[in-house]
């Protein structure tokens, strides 16, 4: 068991979840995430990533073991203190939830709404991060409107308005083309550079070759791989590293 | 601030969710229109009935040979008696006067007077008619009836009519409450029923909320809201079917009869209130009631 870090953002030890009979979530999983790391959780389908990722945000409950978040014991949050715990975390899901009835303004002011903010500091915040994120045209268009890639942008864009210190994402390049994919992992990594912490799940594997960040993959709900993968750049530039992950070929294969 | 946007976003829903918000408001209207047309007619019955009811009566002929003193005598002991209610007295005198003007032709034919001295008695309760008449003449050993005092001749209850009186209105009694229960849990039920699917048309939306960090009740105010609103429209429409329907049916038609076939319903303002009430409160609640569970996120 590694020892527990005092900079951790993340901690997980020895967590397990099972569904119902058999059906495995989470096996022992250990691991910590320190912050600003950019973190990348792989494996096949039904590994557990999704599992992990709703562990993370409360939304389920684990069999074993112990997960803090921030220092922050999370069996320790009683029900009605969840969404106070949520809002310290910005997440992002591959089929983007966003509220299908707001325009984009309102799909990222309704972030700052539910914790009470005024509507000064909503005008002055959204239209800022709407410009960060690219999607400055379309402050008035509503979620069908939009293509995929824009809808995820709005989407990372609601979950970094409150300045997270932990962004998840969960499979957020899945519904995307390479192209608009590289965009998505852009904009993750312009947040990364800020000081954020963002974990994200994926099945991309030439993805997450590319952008040579750290992996952990789960099989069957078990870590079976926790490593730096090439060359850990950590003051790349943001088009540097577009620019990269747009020619670079996948390196040879330096695990396994 | 919390007000005013819970507000901006219950109207906001509904101007998104215009078809559904519409049936739910209808379906209030619709069941409280019914719930204000049934309680004055479920009123109006039971009290028809009740009218019907007093009419029962038990009647206690005395023997022809009875003298003043008996009569007094079985005045007194029926005043004893328990379930007498009211006790009126008809000398034979007054019974000839009365029958004789009803059929001038058949009591020419009649040179004395043939008629008894009658008392007639109105039980307590009606449903006790039939046990004033066994406490007034109780079943003898031998058989038949023996009255308590000699110079009764005979206790009649006008069995017949009195056992029909009694059936009938207590069937109507029953029926009118199975109704009023059978609608109101059906009104009940397609409220719910409406709200539950326009909750689940929203069950992403409230996902979403609960992601991004919103409590129960921030997600719970608007829904509220939106509910007390639409309830209250409803009902208002009801009460607005309901007034027109007075004035335009009611007070013209049966303007002067209202007062004999109906005698005695709601007032009107306690009915209108009973049903904003009713309407409001039902549509908040279920709103309220019916997100729990989609908010077990």
């Amino acid at each position: 068991m590694p020892p527990s870090s005092a900079k951790a953002v993340i901690e997980f030890r020895g967590v397990s979840k099972r569904y119902g009979v058999g059906a495995v979530g989470l096996d022992q999983a250990t691991f910590a995430v320190d912050r600003g790391e950019f973190v990348f959780l792989v494996g096949a389908t039904g590994s557990g990533k999704s599992t992990l990722m709703r562990l993370l945000i409360k939304e389920l409950e684990p069999d074993a073991g112990m997960i803090r978040v921030a220092g922050h014991d999370l069996a320790e949050i009683v029900r009605n203190r969840v969404p106070y715990y949520r809002r310290n975390l910005g997440v992002v899901f591959q089929d983007f939830k966003l509220l299908p009835n707001r325009t984009v303004h309102d799909n990222v002011a309704y972030a700052l709404q539910v914790t009470g903010r005024t509507r000064r500091e909503i005008r002055d915040k959204v239209p800022d991060i709407l410009r960060l994120t690219g999607l400055s045209t379309k402050l008035h268009n509503f979620p069908d409107e939009l293509s995929g890639g824009e809808q995820q942008r709005v989407s990372i864009a609601r979950a970094f308005v409150n300045h997270p210190p932990l962004l998840l994402a969960d499979e957020p390049t899945g519904n995307l083309d390479p192209e608009t994919s590289i965009g998505i992992m852009q904009l993750l990594y312009r947040i990364n550079r800020t000081g954020t912490t963002v974990l994200v799940a994926t099945h991309d594997q030439t993805m997450v070759d590319k952008m040579r960040r750290r992996v952990i993959e789960l099989r069957e709900g078990r870590v079976v791989r926790d490593e730096a993968t090439g060359l850990y750049t950590r003051d790349e530039s943001t088009r540097e590293f577009a620019l990269r992950l747009r020619n670079d070929a996948p390196q040879a294969p330096e695990h396994l | 601030m919390r007000l005013s946007f819970f507000l901006r976003e219950a109207l906001r829903s509904m101007r998104r969710n215009a078809v559904p918000s519409f049936a739910a408001m209808a379906t209030v209207l619709v069941t409280m229109l019914m719930l204000g047309l049934f309680i004055p007619v479920v009123q109006a019955t039971t009290g028809a009935a009740n009218s019907v009811r007093k009419r029962v009566l038990v009647d206690v002929y005395l023997k022809t040979s009875a003298k003043p003193a008996d009569v007094a005598r079985v005045q007194t002991l029926l005043h004893k008696t328990p379930h007498v209610g009211k006790l009126e007295y008809v000398s034979r005198d007054a019974a000839y006067a009365q029958q004789r003007k009803a059929h001038p032709d058949l009591y020419k034919l009649l040179g004395a007077n043939p008629l008894p001295d009658t008392f007639r008695v109105t039980p307590d309760n009606p449903d006790n008619a039939l046990a004033l008449q066994r406490a007034l003449a109780p079943p003898a050993a031998a058989g038949g009836v023996v009255p308590i005092d000699e110079s009764i001749a005979v206790v009649k209850n006008r069995k017949t009519d009195t056992q029909k009186i009694l059936t009938v209105t207590n069937m109507v009694k029953v029926t009118t409450a199975v109704l009023a229960l059978v609608l109101i849990s059906a009104s009940v039920l397609l409220i719910a029923n409406t709200i539950r699917l326009s909750m689940f048309a929203r069950k992403r939306e409230v996902e979403v909320m609960k992601l991004v960090g919103a409590t129960d009740w921030f997600i719970r105010w608007p829904f509220v809201i939106e509910g007390t609103i639409l309830g209250a429209l409803g009902a208002l429409g009801a009460v607005v079917l309901l007034g027109l329907g007075k004035v335009l049916v009611l007070d013209r038609f049966f303007h002067g009869i209202t007062s004999v076939s109906a005698p005695h319903t709601v007032p009107f303002a306690a009915l209108i209130a009973i049903v904003l009430a009713g309407g409001v409160a039902v549509s908040a609640l279920g709103s309220g009631i019916s997100l729990r569970r989609f908010l077990r996120v």
